[in-house]
């Protein structure tokens, strides 16, 4: 399996061979910096396409098929008006905290998409507290999303944004368990080591019955999370018109839209890394034959593959619940979600304790 | 006891009714798409039988209509659409008869109610699927529904008999 350090660290050898070390470190960082933007803005784009096909596919239409062969460039396209849009000055708005808001919640989102592991090798922030330095940072972006509707000065705005901290709050909560559960199986922290310890099978088949439930359970608080239908009350465009980002316009709007895609797939992602064994290949213990089939795949083909999975899974369930009532959507939280998670993360431990994993 | 029951019940019920949904939608996914790729498709592209599109004034293939002038369709109009021209003729036999000089159409103000069609007693009058109606003026919207050289077809022996 080609591992991708093998690039970074020629890379690494080559910039300390003509620069002081304290240089090349500068450089790097730069470097590093503009692959992560580069990748998200590539991502963001494919996602928006790839969503409005799928809703379309849902709906029995066939989506966007004007621009550009299949519709690809439609997203490009779509980039471009809204990198050359006006934004538009708000009368009454507090100008700071309103100028501020998408980037912090930009910023998160591109914090929080630098802790997965893309491939062999192939990983920007890996340290021993990764798992739990991605759900912090990804919590941020509430931050964000909590300024946007404040500083609006807008009681639409500012009622789909407590909403949304409402929401957020909650689902923390399941997310950080169903991970704690998964970290219980595992024993580390680290990303790397999360995905190494899935050579031998994935956590999904290793931890079985509480895994599976641990997995359904992230899949839903990571959607409520992101978001997105059907918990996407925050934005609820009937009775809101668009919640937190209803004042916003051209670019600062995009921000919202990127950080929105890119959360989904950063979601996504993160229950790949955890449950399908990230990068790594799908191995059958004393399967030989099969196993080396499956390591001349790519390492990054598989995890694009297993978050592409993923992300169609969030949005099968966009296009197929209707939204949720804010107390109906506390009510699932902690009434169902939690008391299930910490029944499990209890059932998690006897499993380890008693070696009842594979 | 109960509200424990009743909780496990809820949550197994809920969960089955989400899954039925997520079945129903995939097999949607999967099913054939409608939307037609229209200019590409207009060679192809058929609308379905019962599509009003425009009306007309069915001529058969020696260029005879059905149209007795009797203004039925013209009275029922809502907006209007349809006026009729016609004069007295008077034939061999000395019987007085109207007889259709124009049957003027306006396209614009069509409300595609039917009751023309419906209503009229030689069933002369029928609404076609067609679709392409773009045009740059409104006065070329007004049609002249009856062809140039057209006569009133004979009534069949058949239905002679019953009246």
């Amino acid at each position: 399996m080609f591992d991708f350090s093998v690039i970074t660290q020629w890379i690494d050898q080559l910039l300390r061979g003509v620069m002081p070390d304290a240089a090349a470190l500068v450089v790097e960082c730069v470097l590093i910096g503009l692959a992560l933007l580069l990748g998200y803005a590539v991502i963001a784009l494919a996602l928006i396409y790839v969503e409005r096909k799928v809703c379309a596919w849902f709906q029995c239409r066939l989506g966007p098929n004007r621009v550009g062969p299949f519709g690809l460039l439609q997203s490009v396209a779509d980039m471009i008006k809204m990198l050359i849009k006006e934004i538009i000055e708000i009368k009454h708005v507090d100008r700071f905290l309103f100028g501020l808001a998408p980037y912090i919640v930009i910023i998160a989102s591109v914090a929080a998409f630098s802790c997965l592991p893309f491939a062999k090798g192939l990983q920007v922030l890996d340290f021993n507290v990764g798992i739990f330095f991605l759900v912090a940072v990804s919590s941020i972006g509430i931050v964000g999303i909590l300024l946007a509707g404040w500083a609006s000065n807008n009681k639409y705005s500012l009622i789909g944004a407590m909403r949304s901290g409402a929401q957020m709050i909650s689902y923390e909560l399941s997310i950080g368990l169903s991970i704690l559960t998964m970290v219980v199986l595992s024993g580390t922290l680290q990303i790397t080591e999360l995905v190494e310890g899935q050579a031998d099978g994935w956590f999904l088949f290793k931890g079985h019955l509480p895994a599976l439930i641990a997995f359904v359970v992230y899949l839903v608080a990571g959607t409520a999370e992101t978001n997105r239908g059907p918990f996407d009350l925050p934005e609820a465009d009937s009775e809101l018109t668009a919640g937190y980002h209803t004042e916003y316009s051209g670019m600062h709007f995009g921000f919202f839209y990127l950080a929105e895609y890119l959360n989904m797939f950063i979601v996504a992602g993160v229950a790949a890394t955890l449950f399908l064994g990230g990068w790594m290949p799908l191995h059958v213990p004393g399967w030989e034959g099969f196993n080396e089939v499956m390591d001349y795949i790519p390492s990054l083909l598989w995890f694009l593959g297993k978050v592409g999975v993923m992300i169609f899974v969030i949005m099968w369930f966009k296009w197929t619940f209707p939204r949720l009532r804010i107390d109906q959507l506390l009510r699932l939280e902690w009434k169902y979600l939690l008391p299930i998670n910490l029944l499990n993360l209890l059932l998690m431990v006897v499993v380890v304790v008693y070696k009842l994993h594979f | 006891m109960n509200s424990v029951n009743r909780y496990i019940v809820n949550f197994f019920a809920g969960l089955r009714s989400l899954l039925v949904g997520m079945r129903t939608t995939l097999r949607v996914f999967f099913r054939k798409k409608t939307t037609e790729r229209y200019p590409e498709n207009r060679k192809e592209l058929v609308m379905f039988d019962r599509f009003r599109g425009e009306l007309v004034l069915l001529h058969d293939s020696e260029n005879r209509h059905k149209c007795i002038a009797c203004g039925i369709c013209e009275v029922n109009c809502p907006n209007s659409t349809i006026r009729l021209t016609s004069e007295m003729v008077t034939d061999e036999a000395g019987k007085k008869k109207k007889v259709l000089i124009e049957y003027s159409y306006d396209h614009g103000s069509c409300l595609f109610c039917q009751l023309c069609a419906r209503t009229c007693p030689q069933r002369a009058l029928d609404f076609v699927p067609t679709f392409e109606h773009a045009v740059f003026t409104r006065e070329k919207l007004v049609h002249k529904l009856n062809r140039e050289g057209s006569t009133l077809a004979p009534k069949p022996v058949a239905e002679n008999l019953t009246v």
